[in-house]
């Protein structure tokens, strides 16, 4: 666990890379010097929806296939990083011990977080940035639920201590819809590593009265706090389609003065006999994307249903832009 | 103000101490316990309900007031019982297998519980033979199921059909929800059935327990 020094995902004190990065390849430079370059980079997309074409069951921990099925994961980052992902997330969704404990896995944090980064770095081929997945607890906390926020704070706590000791570049907390255990989850990433890169996205229903998350915390509210808490990086992922997301993003680039990252899913799922089917294809999101870059959004991806067709769309659209500035 | 009022004011506002001290007080002043339910909990719990459809309040707020609403239920309960007041029904409640999403079950739980029905709640990751027995065992007359994941959605068609194959359709109803059913898919897998959300899966359960 203390070779990560030597390790390709080494970085320096602020996250931003070895100095003198000139001539190597853009990944090598740090999530955080790309933004403050001006750079708008292109995430990755789904890996759940994939592993389920590829027969994850329900009920079966998708987290446990890092150790399982080691290949397909490798595989899998390998396809958006050809899709042209300027970085890749691990399969670490639900790596915390208090969502691994719902499995009857939590013995198994550091085997599978620290797994997780090794197979997305070899699929990265050093092309992409490695970027932690971080995804809420699955518990609801005190005082309306019944799980102390003490318990939360130390479950992320553990899984990101693995996750930045395998050396990722930066990690992603989303899916959030709590903001208070967002918080916690931010403010875990930032006492186990306070240089790595911390990105935090929730996910926001459209309403009668305007967007919320199902616990009531608006887009604003979301900023704010996470901002307060340490993240680099606000914004928001799933949710219900990439139009919805134009509006999010709009309203969160009114509400914060940091980067923003949208990851959106391919729509909500519709069932075809029992199949989910995701209505919005590459060329669709693609196109949308396009107003998130308007707006001034960073960082582009996909959640749920998107697939490496969906990256490779984004990237053009991304690389278009940037061509015409 | 009138202590029902009271009592479902303070429900509403997610005082759990208050609604169980104001019951024990309605009790004490021999209002008949059937009312305290009606119009202090039910009532109470209506009114969350329409707020939360509402958007008006969320998740928290109507958890907070469930505990409220089980801290003055549960003081009610031997009463009710002593008085032969009639559970509304039995219903076997889960969310289906596969799948550790159980926040929309619990908040339909909620709504049926204040409603006055006796929910069998079998929790998360329920196979399809759990939800059968559970009926046969309780004589419970509708079997409710729930699920957010698409991927765990045909473990509902598994129930229905078993039901079928044992000869207990008709017997023995059932209603689905979750966010990526829908009435349609209800048709499709002939479930009885489909809800929104809580308040609905009430007026639901409300017709399925009329025809059985």
């Amino acid at each position: 666990m203390a070779n990560d020094a030597r390790g390709p995902g080494a970085r320096d004190a602020r996250g931003l890379g070895a100095a003198g990065a000139r001539g190597r390849p853009a990944a090598a430079r740090g999530l955080l010097e790309r933004l403050a370059a001006g750079e708008v980079l292109v995430g990755d997309g789904a890996i759940g929806s994939l592993l389920i074409d590829e027969g994850l069951s329900p009920g079966e921990c998708p987290e446990a296939w890092n150790l399982t099925r080691p290949d397909l994961l490798e595989t899998i980052a390998a396809s958006y990083r050809d899709a042209g992902a300027d970085f890749i997330a691990t399969n670490t969704f639900g790596g915390s011990p208090l969502k691994l404990a719902a499995y009857g896995l939590e013995g198994k944090t550091e085997e599978i977080n620290r797994r997780a980064v090794e197979l997305a770095r070899r699929g990265a081929g050093g092309r992409a940035l490695v970027v932690a997945s971080c995804g809420p607890s699955g518990r609801i906390l005190e005082p309306y639920g019944d799980t102390d926020p003490g318990e939360v704070l130390e479950s992320f706590a553990r899984q990101m201590r693995v996750l930045a000791g395998a050396g990722v570049d930066a990690v992603c907390i989303e899916t959030m819809t709590d903001l208070g255990e967002a918080v916690l989850a931010v403010r875990a990433a930032k006492s186990a590593a306070p240089s790595l890169p911390v990105m935090a996205t929730m996910t926001f229903d459209r309403t009668s009265r305007g967007f919320f998350t199902i616990m009531g915390n608006t887009i604003a509210a979301s900023a704010a706090a996470l901002a307060d808490a340490g993240a680099d990086v606000v914004g928001s992922n799933c949710g219900n389609g990439i139009e919805n997301m134009i509006d999010i993003a709009r309203e969160m680039r009114a509400a914060s003065r940091l980067r923003i990252l949208i990851q959106s899913n391919a729509g909500l799922p519709e069932i075809r006999g029992d199949r989910a089917v995701y209505p919005e294809t590459p060329s669709f999101m693609a196109e949308k994307a396009r107003e998130l870059l308007a707006i001034g959004v960073s960082i582009v991806g996909g959640c749920c249903g998107t697939t490496p067709e969906h990256i490779a769309a984004l990237r053009a659209v991304v690389d278009r832009s940037a061509a015409r500035n | 103000m009138d202590i029902l009022n009271d009592i479902a004011a303070r429900l509403e506002a997610g005082e759990d101490e208050e609604v169980g001290a104001l019951t024990e007080k309605a009790l004490a002043e021999k209002l008949p316990p059937k009312e305290i339910l009606d119009r202090g909990l039910i009532a109470g719990m209506n009114a969350v309900g329409e707020k939360f459809r509402a958007h008006e309040i969320f998740l928290p707020d109507v958890l907070m007031a469930a505990k409220a609403m089980y801290a003055g239920l549960d003081r009610l309960k031997p009463h009710l019982e002593r008085e032969g007041v009639p559970s509304a029904g039995k219903v076997v409640l889960g969310t289906v297998q596969g799948d550790l999403h159980d926040i929309g079950k619990n908040l339909v739980a909620i709504m049926l519980r204040g409603a006055g029905y006796e929910v069998i709640d079998l929790g998360h990751d329920v196979p399809p033979a759990r939800f059968i027995q559970a009926a046969k065992d309780t004589g419970a007359k509708v079997i409710g199921m729930s699920t957010l994941l698409t991927t765990t959605m045909p473990v509902m068609r598994k129930v229905v059909e078993m039901l079928r194959a044992e000869g207990l359709a008709g017997d023995v109803r059932t209603i689905i929800g979750g966010a990526p059913v829908s009435a349609d898919y209800a048709r499709e897998i002939g479930a009885d059935a489909y809800s929104y959300d809580g308040a609905h899966a009430v007026e639901r359960v409300k017709s399925l327990m009329a025809e059985v």
